[in-house]
């Protein structure tokens, strides 16, 4: 996950999928800086 | 009261707009704002269905029962290519309807002298419809009102801020606004909501034709759809349910609505199945309407990889739950899934609280369940725009936390998927796929002896509304009925009771061998 590390996030999560929220914790982790994070809906 | 609320009867109903795709969808309405000259625009039109294809489109015959989802399951993926051999717009749980009638029962079901339709338009539209027996002569006269010509049309489309409603792209006809500032009364909100109305009207009148429900018996109707109505100083006061109601017939019926956005219809159903339990009411009916904005919604994907337009209706349902007849299944008012404040929002959290933890609460295991029923969309529409099939999503997760609880094997998990879920069928129209497709099959299943416990399972998308980041859902298990309202086998044996009581009795044990008496 080094390739995070320093980096700036654009989150987009996924409601059946993924969501941002738990996204964002990962990447957190990695390093990354979250500049945005969202939940969508696709259906 | 004896027993639980059953589950009565079912109806569910579609309309094809491929018109309303292009002018009422909101993919289509912003494209048309921010690329007018797009080449999805342009190519749209050659992409949209005919009514006989829509009718023959196989989720959608399972949608209105002349399939059964098993069908769809030994179906080849992808279905858009496939026809089913004997469609028919009517179906065991309703109908699907053509646009032109749709258009006259949208003018039906308006009481403000909203909706225009061009004269000999209307005229045709009254023949078709009456034929089929839907509606009384006194509401079919509404449509020989009409005295509109299509520049009579044409100028409240150009010059009053009127909806146009169109057939193959020519103007037949207009909707209104209803105030001349208010922007909750505008043409557009105005067409929305009488779409929404139209369709639930539709179904209404189907549960009462298919299903065999006694309109003036039911006392109660909980509309469940994501409109909302209401002008600046109360913007969504709603209730949908006796507006909808009161043009099917409903006479001895008050109502109110319920809003959850997708979960919204899982929602309606425990409130009903909690007032007829109550015996507040004996008969409770929940209903939805479509949604014009969600057509064509996935259209850019399905148009860029040479697919049909397959989001091209607006749908309907209808539920009765009644107090214990003896016979039909049983909703399980004991064993209720929910997402709280404070589950979060990762998957396994979100599927522990709607599903293991009310199944363990209730001594059952995963396995317990026969089938699930969770978002139901069809996979045809979603799996091209980059959504994936989202109810085999929903049971590999499932799957995984029965691996993880220990109730199956990891290489189980495929076999799961197949047992106990189906291949998704229902339109993505928001709270449509949202459990509650399955409830007209189930207790189908159930009275045959084909299934004996189902789950169904409502999530919803709070965070669209920019009120809460907060993600939503509930869930309730459907069973065979155990005969328990008449003093039947089940009668005085409550097994999750039995349960709590030797498992107090035995933390009452383990107690005093610790002496904390």
């Amino acid at each position: 996950m080094a390739i995070l590390n320093g980096k700036k996030a654009v989150i987009i999560g996924d409601r059946d999928g993924i969501p941002g929220p738990s996204i964002e914790a990962c990447v957190k982790t990695a390093g990354a800086e979250v500049v945005f994070s969202s939940t969508e809906c696709f259906v | 009261m004896n027993g639980y609320p059953v589950l009565k009867g079912a109806s569910y109903t579609l309309a094809v707009t491929p018109d309303m795709v292009i002018h009422n969808g909101t993919t289509q309405t912003t494209e048309q704002i921010v690329n007018p000259d797009s080449e999805y625009l342009k190519e749209l039109p050659g992409h949209l269905r005919s009514f006989e294809d829509a009718v023959a489109y196989i989720p959608n015959q399972v949608y209105i029962g002349n399939a059964k989802p098993a069908d769809l399951a030994s179906t080849e993926f992808p279905f858009y290519d496939k026809k089913w051999p004997n469609a028919s717009r009517d179906g065991k749980y309703g109908q699907i309807m053509p646009q032109d009638e749709f258009y006259g029962v949208i003018q039906i079901c308006d009481v403000f002298d909203l909706v225009n339709l061009e004269k000999s338009f209307a005229a045709e539209v009254k023949g078709k419809l009456a034929a089929q027996n839907l509606f009384t002569e006194a509401q079919l006269a509404v449509l020989d009102k009409n005295e509109s010509t299509p520049e009579a049309i044409t100028a409240l489309v150009n010059d009053e801020h009127a909806e146009g409603l169109y057939m193959n792209n020519k103007l037949v006809g207009a909707i209104k606004r209803a105030h001349d500032v208010d922007v909750n009364l505008s043409a557009h909100v105005m067409l929305e909501n009488l779409v929404t109305k139209a369709s639930n009207v539709i179904s209404l009148i189907e549960l009462v034709k298919k299903a065999g429900v006694a309109p003036e018996e039911v006392d109660y109707v909980i509309d469940c759809c994501e409109e909302a109505c209401g002008d600046m100083n109360q913007r969504g006061g709603g209730n949908f349910a006796k507006a909808a109601a009161e043009i099917a017939g409903f006479t001895n019926a008050t109502g109110s609505d319920v809003r959850g956005f997708c979960a919204g219809p899982a929602h309606a159903v425990l409130h009903a199945a909690a007032l007829v339990k109550a015996g507040t009411f004996k008969h409770v009916v929940v209903t939805a309407g479509g949604c014009t904005a969600k057509l064509g919604m996935n259209g850019k994907d399905h148009v860029k990889k040479g697919l049909p337009i397959l989001e091209d209706a607006i749908a309907g349902f209808s539920v009765m739950i009644s107090e214990d007849d003896g016979v039909s299944p049983q909703i399980r008012t004991d064993i209720i899934g929910r997402h709280t404040i404070g589950t979060g929002s990762a998957p396994q959290n979100v599927i522990g609280a709607l599903v293991t933890n009310p199944l363990e609460a209730a001594g059952l295991k995963i396995l317990d369940i026969d089938k699930y029923s969770p978002e139901m969309q069809n996979p045809d529409i979603t799996k091209p725009a980059g959504a994936g099939d989202v109810p085999e999503a929903n049971y590999k997760m499932i799957a995984a936390l029965g691996v993880k609880k220990g109730e199956l094997a990891r290489g189980d998990i495929a076999s799961f998927v197949k047992d106990h879920g189906m291949t998704g069928w229902a339109p993505t129209q928001g709270h449509i796929p949202s459990g509650v497709p399955y409830l007209g099959p189930l207790r189908d299943e159930v009275l045959a002896g084909e299934t004996k416990k189902a789950m169904i399972i409502g999530k919803g998308s709070l965070f669209l509304g920019r009120m809460t980041n907060l993600f939503d859902g509930v869930s309730f298990v459907v069973q065979a009925n155990d005969g328990s309202a008449q003093g039947g086998q089940g009668a005085g044996f409550d097994e999750a009771a039995v349960k709590t009581m030797i498992g107090q009795a035995m933390r009452d044990f383990a107690k005093g061998l610790l002496g904390e008496e």
